[in-house]
């Protein structure tokens, strides 16, 4: 129960430190001068400081609850290492992520980034079909309805079942696995692409039709920054769909990669290191799902 | 002497997923140059796509239109539309915006400070010096009505086409355009067509009221002259019987002979 109870310990900690702190230093102000924390700077601060609590309790309350949760299943008998085990040995694993033992025992870091640049490639390849495409699927009402049928079939099947098309075609693992993000994350960037070609306003197309503006006008003036916060839409669900398929890919596969990281941890019967790699796959996808709303909300403009 | 734009005998017919829908039919007008028209009638009379004919933004199913002795074939940027909502691009800063049309018309033939000259005068024309650098998002909506007027008239149209231009704003800021494009129009001395709801503002504006019967086959009903001098003041105009007498008259016909069937009930 020790994990459970260190946090709300340290919680009240950094709480009740709050407040000493402001009562402390309110009598230190001298009588004459305005205090502080009454000049306007000051009352900023304390509203930042209120605001800053009010907006980090509901986050945090929901960590804790989570943790808690987990060290009551842990505690309550089975294999699963608790809160404090698995933070232990995560300090171990990070104190030395690019440590290299032969291809089958290497550092988090290695496999994190393996992992990556293979959803780089097959991501990348992905985008640079998947946008055009959906850029002429949305012109041309024709090849519309030609491909639509098509996508419309391939479009559900599960990621992996792509992956013996692909060890077959290329016989090699590695490619295969690139393979398999290629065609599972090109979907979203070409249908959204898509969409957004057929969204654009009328009248953006009428002011280009008034002014008589040439196709490579209307392209980079109109068609394009019309359809870019549609494409990043897509570039967004289309890079969770690879860091989702990596993970299985990369197990099915091997080599080194975070996917095939926790299934050697498996056979290592190191449950703690799943745990770990739970996190890690969880936190690598949300920062890259936020690098992306950051680089999205650069190209909004309502 | 020819009119500086005919419309003859012009129809138009959509065919929708109900079947045909004549839109318009027997529309004959002709436009002096110079002239101010406001075309006026219900919603759903066709009043925009009589304009969308002259823009070239709609074919017409029968008839002929010419501007200046030639057939209209298509848009084309001597005849500078106004949009109802005015139609900027949003990721284009307001001088952006305009200088794409400039750019469009002049390029060919004038260097690239000319053409910021142009579109730095044609802001300065709808008195928004201030704001070139601004996005249309950063703007208000009057504002953004009259970056789209510049844009018409940088290019230096033939005809202005105006879909009502003022419908979406309030009616201070609309009263405060409208005195600006009169003294805009008498110095370029443009020829424009205005398409609006507004009777006053038909009245204040124009030489000339195009009253449109109610659509389906909607067509032009009467003609109304208004023969008030120019420059007008709305001020003074407010006191002129002659000027209620042509208002009363464009009502009567909205109002009296043209009511809409739906509202009567």
């Amino acid at each position: 129960m020790s994990a459970i109870n260190a946090t709300p310990e340290n919680l009240s900690e950094i709480l009740s430190g709050e407040d000493v702190a402001l009562t402390s230093k309110i009598p230190a102000a001298t009588a004459r001068r305005t205090p502080y924390f009454e000049t306007e700077s000051g009352k900023r601060f304390i509203e930042g400081t209120l605001n800053l609590f009010k907006n980090a309790i509901p986050p945090l309350l929901g960590m804790l609850l989570f943790v808690a949760l987990w060290a009551l299943v842990a505690n309550s008998g089975g294999q699963i290492p608790g809160p404090s085990e698995t933070w232990t040995a995560a300090v171990e694993l990070f104190s030395d992520p690019f440590y290299d033992n032969g291809p089958n025992d290497q550092g988090i870091g290695w496999n994190i980034l393996h992992s990556l640049y293979r959803v780089g490639i097959g991501f990348g390849l992905a985008a640079a079909v998947g946008i055009p495409l959906g850029f002429m699927i949305g012109r041309f009402d024709f090849l519309n309805r030609m491909l639509s049928p098509v996508i419309s079939i391939l479009r559900p099947v599960s990621p992996l079942a792509w992956l013996p098309i692909g060890l077959l075609i290329l016989q090699k693992a590695e490619p295969a696995s690139i393979w398999v993000i290629f065609i599972s994350s090109i979907w979203p960037m070409v249908l959204n692409t898509a969409a957004g070609v057929q969204r654009i306003p009328q009248d953006y197309m009428n002011v280009a039709r008034v002014l008589n503006l040439s196709e490579f006008k209307v392209f980079t003036k109109i068609l394009f920054p019309a359809v870019l916060p549609y494409v990043l839409t897509g570039v967004r669900l289309a890079i969770g769909v690879a860091w989702l398929v990596i993970v299985a890919a990369e197990m099915l596969t091997g080599g080194v990669g975070i996917g095939f990281w926790v299934w050697d941890e498996w056979n290592n019967l190191n449950v703690a290191h799943i745990i770990i790699a739970i996190f890690v796959v969880g936190i690598v996808g949300l920062l890259l799902e936020q690098l992306l709303m950051l680089i999205a909300k650069r190209f909004s403009y309502d | 002497m020819q009119s500086y734009v005919q419309i003859e005998n012009a129809s138009m017919v959509f065919s929708t997923k109900k079947g045909k829908f004549t839109a318009l039919t027997g529309i004959d007008l002709n436009v002096e140059q110079g002239e101010f028209i406001a075309l006026i009638g219900h919603s759903g009379c066709g009043k925009s796509t009589l304009l969308n004919l002259v823009a070239g933004l709609l074919d017409a199913t029968d008839g002929v239109l010419l501007l200046a002795n030639k057939e209209i074939k298509g848009p084309g940027p001597e005849r500078g539309v106004v949009f109802q909502n005015h139609s900027l691009l949003p990721w284009l800063t307001a001088f952006e915006n305009v200088y794409l049309a400039v750019e469009k018309v002049f390029g060919g033939s004038e260097t690239r400070a000319q053409l910021k000259a142009r579109t730095t005068a044609a802001l300065e024309l709808v008195g928004l010096t201030h704001a070139t650098g601004k996005l249309p998002g950063e703007i208000s909506g009057g504002m953004k009505q009259r970056v789209g007027i510049a844009r018409a008239l940088a290019m230096e149209p033939k005809v202005l086409l105006m879909d009502e231009p003022f419908g979406a704003l309030d009616a201070l800021t609309r009263a405060h355009l409208q005195d600006e494009l009169m003294k805009i129009v008498a110095a370029t001395k443009s020829t424009v067509i205005m398409v609006t709801h507004d009777v006053d503002e038909a009245v204040l504006l124009s030489d000339r009221i195009v009253m449109m019967t109610n659509g389906p086959a909607a067509t032009i009903g009467e003609i109304l002259t208004v023969d008030l001098p120019r420059l007008r003041d709305r001020l003074q105009l407010a006191h002129d019987p002659k000027y209620h007498a042509l208002r009363s008259q464009v009502l009567e016909f909205l109002y009296s002979r043209q009511m809409r069937p739906k509202e009567a009930a």
